[in-house]
């Protein structure tokens, strides 16, 4: 009975705790801009269902999609498998789904077995690639201590579950085998079948191992869960409703603002009425609340996987932008933001931004615009929606455009063209 | 700035009043034009009649000098066919691209409003364009605000053409045994999905064609886009399109072909980089079709 008081409060401190910091990153992503992405919803869904749940743009990188795969696949039956755990650690019973579901029980337990293994696998093979191959894409400049040790934190969680997952089944396995009350005969067992002849054949050491595993699992799942509001693998959540929200237009089209439309409009006629827009108090944005919520949302995706950055040409070519840099420093800005919420109250403000402080000058204008990275991105992130954002707060609000950049605007206006000729010459091309 | 902004809202307030009379507006422009046989908006319009399809020539192939070459195929290939088009000519202007892509909204509205009151002033149905920014722009970005138009960009044009039997590659230059590579435009592909079109305009050649490691939705950009064609590059340790001539270069090819005036700026400044333009020509599509049919 005190199993079942000790569980239900570590259940209930679990849950409290991640719904505290979820409601924290609802809160921070809600200090960006409105946007309506709600429309389309059937499109929206089968988005969804094919990028993140079928994954269809991992595989431009086959090896890391088939590895990324099994962890996915693996992570999400295996947690069918918790379901059953918290039952039994709530109300003090064993295997609950053995009897009612019978030969099917066996076929899941065996499989999630298999899955189990593949999952090893493939962290292993990430922490490979991360630590010993030092594959490029881990590194750069925004790859710090702690997005490093963050990686490794979670793959080395993810193998210290799956071991203690195994190692559970391989000690409830014996114990069923040498016929210990309690462990009912349940399951098949492909691969914990081959580490229970190791374990010591005394029946009260096994249940120990048993039960250590057992709790370590799911107590590690739970510790897991909570790690997630602070780390990058938030994206096994955030995943799902960041595709549901993609953006469904061409990429070639920049949004278009509708304040600067106004006051156009009302420029070149007195009796214009402006039309009400949701946007912010300036022209682009200078930090994290003036891009709109979608932009925070995807900030809080990123998985830091930098994809985007190694397929950036600005990047590739040794510029300081890198579209990764980006999602995280947005992210950084506005936790930085939130924290100050929370110590100082509401409406608090620093002197800090996400351009200057962040993000450089350097880093927006060395943008191609190309779209490489959003194309890259496994999840539909879109770093370059906040590079023009950042373009457009120095251009209109701080004019600090370079002067080259200057000239070609007065060309516009002047000539009707990027470059000094005259609007006059503009059909020459036909008389040669 | 802001005085440039007056000026400019004078003139168009100016056109908005004389937009219901089109003669009138017509009238203004009627002496510049005439060269082979193109004929502008206003000529047409002064006959009362209106073309299948505006050629919308954009500023690079308006005043660079090797754009526009490129331009001048592009009418070759709509007269061939016996397409019934005009230009704007000197009533053109910079759909406001590089100003978007720069930041400068402003601006770019400016450009665009007064863009749309032209083209809506001829009513214009369906565009046609030598360059993938203005198409991504007038067709992704007009709409918004108020310019509703069919947009094409010339590869487009030609794959059409190519499907409807109009066009082959006959009585011209043959390509037979030359390797031949594309390089995807970022506002075309990326921007706009479209990776076929151009390639249509290449397999119809008895060429061979090549792709290069990064092409289609992964195509590398030629280092221009996003207003970076008007600016220095920030610092690093290559420029971008000697980066892509780098790798357009590794597969061998006769001719690396473009479909976007500022892909063709960069990559043959690539070439000339490496000095191997006699051996490599930057061609685009256009120019390929053109001599494929000796036009």
């Amino acid at each position: 009975m005190t199993d079942q008081i000790i569980f239900l409060l570590i259940i209930l401190a679990a849950v409290f705790y991640f719904t505290v910091n979820v409601k924290k990153i609802i809160r921070n992503i809600n200090l960006g801009l409105p946007l309506n992405r709600s429309d389309k919803p059937l499109q929206r869904f089968m988005v969804m269902l094919k990028v993140a749940f079928g994954q269809t743009k991992m595989v431009k990188r086959p090896i890391a999609a088939i590895l990324h795969f099994f962890v996915y696949v693996g992570f999400v039956i295996i947690n069918l498998e918790v379901l059953e755990i918290i039952i039994d650690g709530l109300f003090g019973t064993h295997r609950i789904f053995a009897s009612p579901l019978g030969g099917l029980y066996n076929f899941l337990i065996g499989s999630f077995e298999i899955l189990a293994a593949l999952v090893l696998l493939g962290v292993i093979a990430f922490y490979a690639r991360r630590n010993y191959l030092k594959l490029k894409r881990f590194s750069g400049v925004e790859m710090g201590k702690w997005p490093k040790a963050d990686a490794d934190y979670i793959l080395i969680i993810e193998t210290v579950l799956m071991i203690a997952f195994l190692t559970m089944n391989a000690a409830d396995y014996r114990l069923q085998q040498i016929g210990s009350p309690h462990y009912i005969n349940a399951g098949v067992f492909p691969i914990s079948g081959f580490i229970s002849p190791l374990l010591p054949s005394s029946e009260s050491i096994l249940i120990i191992i048993e039960r250590s595993a057992w709790w370590f699992h799911i107590i590690g799942i739970l510790a897991f869960l909570n790690y997630l509001p602070y780390s990058k693998h938030f994206h096994i959540i955030l995943a799902f409703p960041n595709t549901y929200y993609s953006n469904l237009e061409p990429k070639g089209e920049f949004t278009d603002m509708a304040s600067v439309t106004n006051e156009v409009k009302a420029m070149l006629d007195t009796a214009y009425t402006p039309q009400p827009v949701a946007e912010g108090n300036r022209f682009g944005a200078k930090d994290v609340t003036d891009l709109t919520w979608k932009s925070l949302m995807e900030a809080y995706t990123c998985t830091e996987c930098g994809r985007c950055t190694s397929v950036c040409p600005a990047n590739i070519t040794g510029k300081l932008l890198s579209p990764r840099k980006i999602m995280m420093d947005t992210r950084d800005r506005m936790e930085e933001i939130g924290r100050n919420l929370d110590k100082h109250g509401k409406g608090f403000k620093d002197e800090k931004s996400l351009l200057h402080d962040y993000i450089s000058k350097e880093e927006i204008w060395a943008c191609t615009t190309c779209n490489a990275c959003t194309e890259a991105c496994p999840i539909n992130i879109d770093p370059l929606n906040i590079i023009v954002e950042l373009r457009r707060y120095s251009v209109m609000e701080e004019s600090k455009a370079s002067a080259s950049l200057n000239n070609m605007f007065a060309n516009i206006e002047n000539n009707g063209a990027p470059w000094k000729y005259s609007p006059a010459d503009r059909f020459n091309w036909a008389k040669d | 700035m802001c005085r440039s902004i007056q000026m400019l809202l004078t003139g168009l307030k100016i056109f908005m009043n004389d937009s219901t009379n089109n003669v009138q507006i017509n009238s203004l422009n009627n002496e510049e034009v005439q060269g082979k046989g193109i004929s502008t908006m206003a000529e047409m319009a002064a006959k009362g009649e209106a073309p299948e399809i505006l050629f919308w020539v954009g500023c690079a192939g308006s005043f660079d000098e090797r754009a526009q070459k490129i331009t001048r195929d592009i009418c070759k290939i709509l007269q061939y066919v016996g397409i019934n088009f005009a230009v704007l000519g000197t009533e053109e202007s910079c759909t406001g691209d590089p100003a978007k892509r720069a930041g400068n909204e402003f601006l770019f509205q400016m450009q665009a409003i007064s863009n749309i009151q032209i083209l809506d002033g001829y009513k214009i149905k369906k565009i046609v364009t030598g360059c993938p920014h203005c198409f991504n722009t007038i067709k992704n970005e007009y709409p918004g605000l108020g310019g509703n138009y069919e947009v094409i960009h010339h590869s487009q044009l030609i794959q059409q053409l190519i499907d409807d039997g109009k066009l082959k590659a006959e009585g011209g230059e043959s390509f037979k045994g030359k390797k031949i590579t594309f390089h995807d435009p970022c506002y075309l592909g990326r921007g706009n999905g479209v990776y076929e079109a151009p390639r249509k305009a290449l397999e119809i050649l008895d060429a061979e064609l090549v792709e290069m490691k990064r092409c289609k939705s992964n195509g590398l950009c030629c280092g221009a886009g996003g207003a970076q064609m008007f600016k220095e590059p920030e610092k690093g340790f290559k420029d971008v399109n000697i980066e892509r001539i780098e790798e357009a270069l590794s597969i061998n090819p006769d001719i690396i072909a473009a479909g976007c005036p500022f892909c063709m700026t960069m990559l043959s400044d690539g070439i000339k980089n490496f000095e191997k333009e006699n051996e490599v020509l930057v061609l685009d599509i256009a120019e390929i079709t053109v001599r494929a049919n000796g036009l």
